[in-house]
């Protein structure tokens, strides 16, 4: 009789399993890049282009770079959120505008708003690599040693705001 | 109006599988004969209506009715309209409703060609139909319903995916399915078999053909499957081992199983538990095929639209069905008994040997399918297994696997006896052994895996020709006589062990010998692969019905003779934008020459893949010998003489039927 149960044990295993996979999500892939030094660049900004801004001009500060681009769909989604965010001044917030050009991404600002305390072009898409984008928008919170503490992939929604992002960020900055 | 229709086709459709899926069940365990004779009338009647259903949103579609989600989100005004018919299944909700109309069409088969069977039988097999087609149903009306309304309608469609606009795609879906379904016909059989506790050689005998047409089905399916990705995708390659893939290929391993299992058990009634085994296994694969590809638990290129809703529906689905029919196994199985006795060496120990290999490698995949699943639920990180996982596993199981398949045929039933086999063998494996060592050199280059895949290849054909000799010499008269003597159903199977056998030789060719070259061509550049000059002429613009694209012109020559022009395409689709590539394939029965257009580098130059593919048309060759090794077993006499006889039943009965009715209206 019980070697006649083992299929269906197999099987009890298996569905456990995939119970457990259905609240998984597999195209989420953690970064490596989590507490180490953020990747470096220096890069024009989006509204002076003659100026350039880079990373360790945030040193001693607790910030947010969020990538961005005026052809992504999902940035429309987020943006509220962040325009939100920005109001309530609690984080520094800066743009990496990815992959796109500088005159839609100046339109994009104008017509839903700019909650960046600046933005940065990224034109070819290098410092994303370095930073290991692989979806647009996503956010990385970075600490006053300059090293990344947590990589939002997709959007920001207000549940992640609310239950990751700000009470990191208040810890970082205390 | 239509797909309101279609709606409540579906309801009632419902409600009929619910009343076949339970009356007749119900019906046989307390001998209710009313109750039994329920079943096949409300399987023909569940026909019709998934039939209007289907019908309903087909129309939908060709007709551009944007008010219906489904079609304003896989279809569009500017598709051709064989496109915008296919597109009826190119969603997921469309593909389940193919789904349930080819259940549909296997069940009412079953009724049609059932009529020698005892009633009970018939009444299970259907009822347990009609309890599958319950779930799908469901699944369909409470997640993802195919006749949903969009209010306002969208002025116009967001297309079907480019990737799915091609004859490939529209007949691969439907074989498939056929294949997937058919399995749940050697399922109910299995599951009617344990309720009534008459699990013997008849049942077996019932079931076989079923399982032999849907083999074959999903063994044209897959194909299909693989062929479009060879030519569509653009990389050339057959086989990526995705998970969806895999998803196909599970079953078809229980289901090369099961056929072989069958067999013993209806020649020689061994086997019983273990081919019910394998029948509730590979239609639970079907089904775990189906949860794979719809919920969303694996990445994979074929990934739909994921619905956690859908994904929680389809596992408890999943979970009453195995869990149920792998309990009544457990608790039914074990009074099933033995069957005949067999020897170490024998055709059964073999054909037993073989399935346990097929079944271990369909475990392999699985595992290998869900590893990434399982670590990350375990919190262990996160990994992808690819093809160096399966090609490690998978040639060593079917090494062994290949070999027996060379001998079985020859041993003989019950024992078996070495010295005698190695008599009738050695000449098979000195040919095998000769070919393999021969061959590559004349092919241009020798390595050890040419060698051996060759060895497998030879070796099947070699055994095949001399089973087929010893079987001639056990008969009388001249060789025409002998060779017609034979019973269909063993030519079947030596046609289908070719077709492995074929299959093998195109995979080893392949691998072997094939030049792949992945280069930049400026105008005028050439480039050899495979002893072929292939020169860039440049693109030109084209503009189809719905896209618009690049079409490049590559003059293929051989020492210095023109042989042809070939023209790759690349192609943006107009709604989706998704840049498409067309390869370019001249087959031909040695080799094919492929060429694909990459991306635009500078100054009119491209990124061009050339590809020199010998022998790869005997992979997808091999598949089709195979599956045609199935059907002509299926047109094995015993077969046809049951059903002659049940078709002459049906042809008076229609007869009588119409003469009552022409006296009537006289």
């Amino acid at each position: 009789m019980t070697r006649f149960l083992v299929p269906l044990a197999v099987f009890i295993v298996m569905v456990a399993f995939l119970a457990v996979g259905l609240g998984l999500n597999p195209r989420e892939v953690p970064s490596p890049l989590i507490n180490k030094p953020a990747p470096a660049f220096v890069l024009p900004q989006l509204h002076q282009p003659d100026k350039t801004f880079s990373q360790e001009d945030m040193k001693g500060k607790v910030w947010l770079l969020n990538v961005w681009a005026s052809w992504c769909v999902s940035c429309r989604e987020e943006h509220p959120v962040l325009m939100d965010l920005a109001k309530s001044n609690a984080v520094p917030i800066y743009g990496l505008n990815y992959k796109d050009k500088p005159e839609d991404a100046l339109a994009w600002l104008r017509q839903f708003g700019n909650p960046y305390t600046l933005s940065i072009i990224d034109r070819d898409g290098r410092v994303g690599i370095d930073y290991g984008v692989y979806g647009v928008p996503e956010t990385f919170v970075i600490d006053k040693q300059g090293a990344i503490r947590y990589k939002q992939i997709g959007p920001v929604t207000p549940a992640a705001l609310k239950d990751k992002i700000l009470p990191l960020v208040k810890e970082l900055q205390s | 109006m239509i797909p309101e229709i279609g709606q409540f086709a579906l309801i009632l459709a419902l409600l009929l599988a619910l009343t076949q899926g339970v009356l007749p069940i119900v019906g046989a365990a307390r001998a209710i004969p009313t109750w039994i004779r329920v079943a096949r009338p409300a399987a023909q009647g569940q026909l019709v209506f998934v039939a209007i259903a289907f019908g309903c949103l087909a129309w939908s579609f060709v007709a551009n009715d944007f008010s219906v989600l489904n079609v304003a989100t896989n279809s569009n005004s500017q598709l051709p309209a064989q496109y915008r018919f296919a597109a009826t299944w190119g969603s997921h909700e469309g593909s389940l409703l193919l789904w349930v109309l080819m259940l549909n069409v296997w069940t009412v088969a079953v009724t049609v060609f059932s009529r020698h069977l005892p009633e009970e039988m018939v009444a299970r097999v259907l009822g347990v139909m009609g309890l599958v087609s319950v779930g799908f149903l469901l699944f369909m009306l409470l997640t993802s319903n195919p006749f949903e309304r969009l209010f306002p309608a969208a002025p116009d469609g967001r297309d079907l995916n480019p990737l799915l606009q091609d004859p490939g795609m529209v007949i691969h879906p439907p074989m498939l399915y056929m294949g997937y379904v058919g399995f749940s016909v050697a399922f109910a059989f299995a599951i009617a078999a344990l309720l009534g506790g008459r699990l013997d050689a008849t049942w077996a005998r019932w079931s076989r053909p079923w399982t032999t047409l849907a083999w074959c089905f999903l063994t044209l399916g897959i194909m299909l499957g693989s062929w479009w990705a060879y030519y569509e995708l653009g990389w050339g390659g057959w086989w990526f081992w995705d998970p969806v893939e895999n998803a196909s290929f599970m079953p078809w391993l229980f289901g090369t199983a099961l056929i072989h299992s069958l067999a013993v058990t209806e020649k020689r009634g061994s086997f019983k538990s273990w081919t019910v085994l394998l029948a509730i296994c590979a239609f639970s694969l079907s089904l775990l095929g189906t949860f794979l590809v719809r919920s969303g638990v694996l990445t994979s290129v074929h990934a739909f639209a994921t619905d956690p809703k859908r994904g929680i529906f389809i596992l408890a689905f999943l979970t009453v069905a195995i869990c149920g029919s792998l309990t009544l196994f457990a608790w039914r199985a074990p009074r099933v008994g033995l069957g005949g006795k067999f020897d170490l060496v024998s055709r059964e120990s073999m054909l037993l040997a073989n399935n346990v290999l097929l079944a271990v490698a369909a475990g392999s995949v699985l595992l290998g399918t869900l590893y990434p699943l399982f670590l990350d639920a375990l919190n262990l990180g996160k990994i992808s297994v690819g093809p160096p996982y399966f090609d490690a596993v998978f040639v060593p199981l079917m090494t062994p696997a290949v070999f027996l398949m060379g001998i079985g045929p020859l041993a003989r039933w019950k024992e078996a006896s070495l010295p005698e086999l190695a008599v009738r063998l050695k000449w098979a494996l000195g040919v095998s052994l000769i070919t393999a060592l021969l061959l590559p050199f004349v092919m241009g280059r020798w390595t050890p895996l040419v060698a051996f895949g060759l060895l497998l290849a030879a070796w099947i054909i070699a055994t095949s020709a001399v089973a087929l000799k010893y079987r001639l010499s056990r008969h009388d008269g001249n060789l025409w006589a002998r060779l017609g003597a034979q019973p269909r159903s063993y030519y079947g199977m030596l046609l289908a062990h070719c077709g492995v056998a074929v299959f093998i030789i195109g995979v080893t060719l392949v691998k072997g010998y094939e030049t792949e070259r992945d280069v930049r061509m400026a105008v005028g550049d050439s480039v050899m692969a495979g002893g072929y000059a292939f020169r860039f002429d440049g693109v030109q613009e084209v503009t189809g019905p719905n896209y618009r694209g690049a079409r490049g012109a590559i003059d293929v020559s051989r020492d210095g003779r023109h042989i042809e022009v070939l023209h790759p395409e690349k192609r943006v689709y107009n709604v989706q934008q998704m840049p498409m590539t067309e390869a370019a394939i001249d087959t031909g029965i040695f080799g094919d020459l492929y060429v694909s257009l990459g991306e635009s580098v500078s100054g009119g130059a491209w990124s061009v893949r050339v590809y020199h593919k010998p022998f790869v048309t005997w992979i997808w060759g091999g598949c089709i010998i195979m599956a045609l090794g199935g059907l002509l077993a299926l047109c094995d006499r015993r077969y046809r003489v049951p059903a002659r006889r049940s078709e002459a039943i049906v042809a008076g009965g229609g007869k009588k039927r119409a003469g009552v009715s022409g006296a009537a209206a006289g």
